[in-house]
């Protein structure tokens, strides 16, 4: 999709419900430097969301795809789960695939992008709960990081099965005791960024969605090496309230504690040396471009 | 076994699926009318007359045409306008497929998961819908079925849909001005618009200007 085509027909346009047009006029597709902080202020990609009251994995959502580089040109592909249900609310083209083949589909999808639209950069962000990335789609997901597909993985890791009722998932802290898995979990928390590293991943992220600008960065950072270099995976905690007995204004209180110094989620990253030049590079132009635009300011003042 | 016929509801609560009471997709060239094939020319004669003979006849354009994702897109939309003005019938956008619960606007907008609501609200009596993907058409038309007594009719760009009442296949603009022509022609020919005078819903980014 390119951001021309999200126009409405002239013909039938005066029939179209407010917030139609508002995507068309206000929305920030194609905009340059587009992120969080236009959450609130632009037409979101998002406006309502089918997860519980105060679900953490909703604000997520909506860093996600305020933080994309190219919506118009993005495609998600999803799995089964809480994240699943809110898809079909999303204005970013995006595919739902069979539970735990998220990042086979991925494989093939942007394969045959990048032969569809060669001179088009077609970015494809899988984006899944633990069960469907650690556990029942393992096999996917580190297969597509073995053979270097050029895609992101995002997982939402509320540390169990949510959608299903709590049921024990490898992300899962060892002791844990969820609704559906009584006796307490018998084993550490898988840690996937290290395997994702150790699998030939370039960006590796794992952290909460409690900053908005960090969330920015690490996608697109993630989206950015996909683009150019190899696989990246980020895991973002989006604690399920619902199972761990917390209300719905305290899923920020959740994420602060368990990022604060010696939690389970405190900021880490792996950078390849390939990937870091790419960063490096990027973040040098970006500068200058600043540099530029407060010169030319300062000119024409 | 007599053939199950597609008719307009309201049959049940979970209507069977037509494909599955032995309703085939008419090929190339032929319609389905309430499951028998017939010729694509009786389609339009029979679509025209239903549409006029309708109190609240309605045309539902979908993505595919509301949207300007290509030039033909934007030719159909100028077809179907134009077709909505020569009957008159109203024209409520799918505008896209999310479950808007419970804030449709049920007198502007229609829905693939609950589109009884905007049936029964407008107290549409014969619609059409243009523009749907597959999928949703069909979700759609089987609970309008399903709930109401609307006969409903697809003007399909694939292969068209069993579970409406009368259905066409392979979509063109040339075939939504067939239908505009023959619309005409029983006008001409004496049979007046029994549609109950109405107003087109137009809209801006700040709401509802009439
Ligand atoms: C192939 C298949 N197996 C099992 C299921 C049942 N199922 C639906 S949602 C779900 C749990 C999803 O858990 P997770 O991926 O952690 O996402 P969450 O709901 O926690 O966000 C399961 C097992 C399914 N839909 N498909
Ligand atoms: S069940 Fe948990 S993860 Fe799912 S929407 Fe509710 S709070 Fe969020």
């Amino acid at each position: 999709m390119n951001k021309d085509k999200i126009t409405l027909c002239e013909d039938l346009a005066d029939i179209m419900p407010p917030e139609y047009h508002e995507l068309v006029e206000t929305a920030t597709y194609g905009k340059e430097g587009r992120g969080w902080k236009d959450i609130g202020s632009s037409k979101e990609l998002i406006e309502q969301h089918s997860l519980c009251a105060g679900c953490p994995e909703s604000i997520a959502f909506r860093y996600i795809l305020a933080s994309l580089p190219a919506p118009e040109n993005t495609v998600f592909v999803g799995s089964t789960g809480c994240t699943s249900l809110v898809f079909p609310h999303v204005a970013v083209q995006n595919i739902h695939s069979l539970f735990g083949n998220q990042n086979a589909i991925a494989s093939g999808l942007k394969r045959t992008l990048k032969r569809r639209f060669p001179d088009v950069e077609k970015d494809v962000v899988v984006l899944a709960g633990d069960g469907a990335t650690v556990d029942i789609g393992l096999d996917m997901t580190m297969q597509s990081w073995f053979r270097q597909e050029k895609f992101t993985t995002i997982c939402f890791d509320n540390e169990l099965y949510a959608n299903t009722g709590g049921q024990e998932s490898g992300l899962m802290q060892k002791g844990f005791v969820a609704k559906m898995a009584p006796a307490g979990k018998n084993f550490d928390k898988v840690r996937l960024p290290e395997i994702a590293r150790e699998a030939g991943c370039h960006y590796v992220a794992m952290l909460t969605v409690s900053k908005p600008n960090r969330v920015e960065k690490a996608i697109r950072n993630a989206i950015m090496v996909a683009r150019e270099i190899g696989p990246t995976y980020i895991q973002l905690y989006t604690p399920c309230i619902l199972e761990i007995g917390k209300q719905s204004m305290e899923g920020l209180d959740e994420m602060k504690d368990a990022e604060s110094i010696g939690g389970r989620f405190v900021m880490k990253e792996y950078i390849s040396d390939q990937a870091q030049e790419l960063l490096d590079t990027i973040a040098a132009e970006e500068k200058a471009k600043k540099k530029a635009a407060k010169e030319k300011k300062t000119v024409s003042a | 076994m007599s053939q199950y016929q597609v008719k307009a509801g309201p049959e049940a609560f979970l209507p069977p699926a037509a494909a599955s009471m032995g309703v085939i997709l008419p090929n190339p060239g032929e319609c389905h009318i309430e499951g028998r094939i017939a010729p694509e020319e009786e389609g339009y004669e029979y679509a025209a007359r239903k549409f006029l003979e309708a109190k609240v006849p309605t045309i539902f354009p979908g993505p595919l045409v509301l949207w300007n994702w290509n030039e033909n897109a934007t030719k159909k939309a100028k077809a179907i306008r134009a077709l909505a003005d020569a009957l008159p019938a109203r024209l409520i956008p799918m505008a896209d497929y999310r479950p808007k619960y419970p804030k449709i606007d049920a007198e502007a907008e229609i829905n693939p998961n609950h589109p009884n609501l905007t049936i029964w609200h407008n107290k549409i009596d014969v619609c059409i819908f243009v523009g749907v993907h597959c999928h949703q058409a069909n979700l759609a038309l089987k609970i309008i079925r399903g709930g109401t007594d609307c006969f409903t009719m697809a003007m399909c760009a694939q292969a068209g849909h069993e579970d409406a009442c009368l259905s066409f296949r392979d979509a063109t603009v040339e075939k939504i001005e067939k239908l505009m022509a023959a619309v005409n022609k029983l006008k001409k020919e004496g049979v007046k618009s029994q549609a109950v005078p109405f107003k087109q819903i137009k809209m801006t980014s700040s709401g509802r200007v009439a």
